[in-house]
């Protein structure tokens, strides 16, 4: 039972770490009807990002839980009005490339300032050692970043569902065309957005900095997986972008326990599975191109 | 097509103001054209429809006139304004509403939200939420469920009561008859009726003639994506069997 629970609490922290970024894509491509592959890369920001701020500027990690994802929606505001915004009357594959292309930039310029091995990161004070929960003993930094992850999600769908600006959000992620047609001001909200979307995805790279190695490529897998739990969660679908960030969390915990050969494997084995008995992911609608 | 003017082609004693007028839009999906040269009007608090078959150009019209559809060639007139260049954000702000074939009902949005997404363009124009209650008592009902757990006619009175609450002047309206049951087809002709006495236009495609004929004020008939005749709605109604013989519908 004990195992149950720290496996569960492990997969939600990691899950959470996925449902942020992909919360983010979400958003960016129900808003923008951009696909950011450059996603990945701003996770690895965040971390990196967290590292330097330590490093170079002697922030905190509390300090950096703030800062960074801030200095990431500037950069996501700065790509979108310099780069993404000419494209987006163009086939989204374009933005597809450049944003795969700036990944790569980024990847390479990292690898050039900090290298490419791993940049360790101490588990900030406070949040070391374990926490008795129910008369287990947990890792205090997973009950942190799991709590906090879904504290944020939370957060994001409260202003999701109660505000003006939510509700614009959610009617331009299922129908964009349709949002315009009744004079809905989308392009008004599509910087924010993306900003704001990057900025999660930097979040979730901060948090990821005390247990993950922070490396130059630490997003290129993270991209990939992340492509997956939108697939699964049913693109256009903010709430399956959550949802299945914390399912696929689950998966990969339970499978580095029980099978660690195939824990990525049955990540792609839940995607295939989910895509056989529902096309359009488990929270889609199939109405958003 | 015989060669016939705007005036040419109006019935007499149609002589109000144009809210819209359309000239000679062409429209393509690709290299394919699905319009040619279509010209209509209509004018203030005047209800007209588009009728033809499947595939005549009904729907290309309308989502033209919206800025749906951008590979076109002619001009759009709103108000006497041309809205040709403009994109549908800013012709739904200068008061063109839109009520789509599918309804367009959001299904992340509550039936009050789906009201109140869209802004409100003309406020004197626009529908208080009391005003469309009072028209559509159900969507007070149903007003915190999600708008897709609506019936079919039920989305259609949400969908037309969408551009009435933000102002709209001029109404398009995809099928509004389209799949729903003939007391909610007498339900919505109600409701067009209420909204021309309110002073908005309406432009209808409908496949549905004889639901067309009891709310409309004028016809176009479209075939092949031309304006094949332009008639008053006491001609349609006296030579309905011969024009649906024609257009094969």
């Amino acid at each position: 039972m004990g195992s149950f629970i720290q496996y569960t609490l492990q997969g939600l922290a990691s899950g959470g770490f996925y449902a942020l970024a992909a919360l983010g894509l979400a958003v960016i491509f129900g808003v923008l009807g951009v696909v950011n592959f450059s996603h990945g890369s701003m996770y690895m920001l965040g971390a990196v990002g967290t590292v330097v701020a330590l490093d170079e500027f002697g922030l905190s990690f509390w300090a950096s839980l703030i800062v960074v994802p801030l200095v990431l929606f500037v950069f996501g505001v700065l790509l979108e009005r310099g780069l993404v915004r000419w494209l987006l009357k163009l086939d989204p594959l374009y933005n597809f490339l450049l944003t795969f292309g700036v990944t790569l930039v980024i990847v390479d310029l990292v690898k050039r300032r900090y290298g490419s091995s791993g940049m360790p990161y101490d588990t900030p004070a406070g949040l070391r050692g374990q926490i008795a929960l129910g008369g287990l003993e947990l890792p205090t930094y997973q009950v942190f970043a799991a709590l906090l992850s879904v504290l944020v999600c939370v957060a994001v769908w409260v202003i999701l569902v109660k505000t003006r600006v939510g509700m614009i959000v959610r009617a331009a992620t299922e129908e964009p065309d349709r949002s315009r047609a009744l004079g809905v001001n989308v392009a008004m909200w599509v910087t924010p957005v993306f900003g704001f979307g990057i900025a999660l995805a930097g979040l979730a790279g901060v948090l990821a900095a005390p247990t993950r190695s922070v490396t130059a490529d630490m997003g290129t897998n993270f991209i990939i997986i992340l492509f997956a739990v939108v697939v699964i969660g049913g693109l256009g679908s903010i709430f399956g972008a959550v949802a299945a960030g914390f399912i696929v969390g689950l998966v990969e915990a339970f499978g580095q326990a029980y099978a660690p050969a195939y824990a990525q494997v049955l990540i792609f084995v839940l995607m295939a599975g989910v895509l056989l008995v529902k096309p359009t992911g488990l929270f889609g609608s199939g109405e958003h191109s | 097509m015989p060669e016939t003017t705007l005036s040419e082609q109006l019935p007499a004693g149609q002589t109000g103001t144009p809210v819209l007028e359309v000239s000679d839009l062409s429209a393509w999906y690709g290299e394919a054209q699905a319009l040619r040269n279509v010209s209509l009007e209509v004018r203030v608090g005047e209800v007209v429809t588009l009728v033809g078959r499947n595939g005549a150009g009904k729907s290309t019209t309308l989502r033209s006139v919206m800025g749906l559809h951008r590979h076109i060639s002619g001009n759009i007139r709103l108000d006497g304004q041309d809205i040709t260049s403009r994109t549908a954000e800013r012709r739904a702000r200068a008061g063109i509403g839109w009520v789509p074939d599918d309804r367009g009902i959001y299904a992340s949005l509550t039936v009050m939200e789906n009201l109140t997404l869209p802004p409100v363009v003309d406020r004197d124009a626009a529908w208080s939420l009391e005003r469309i209650f009072e028209h559509f008592p159900v969507l007070h009902t149903r007003r915190n469920f999600p708008g897709t757990k609506l019936s079919g006619g039920e989305q259609q009175m949400l969908a037309m009561a969408r551009p009435l609450r933000m102002g709209a002047k001029m109404l398009l309206v995809d099928e509004a008859s389209e799949g729903l049951a003939p007391v909610i087809v007498t339900q919505i002709g109600d409701i067009i009726r209420e909204i021309k006495k309110s002073g908005v236009s309406v432009l209808l495609v409908e496949q549905n003639v004889n639901f067309a004929s009891t709310v409309a004020d004028r016809h176009y008939l479209l075939a092949e994506g031309e304006v094949v005749e332009s008639l008053g709605n006491d001609e349609f109604q006296s030579r309905l069997e011969e024009l649906l013989h024609h257009l094969g519908m």
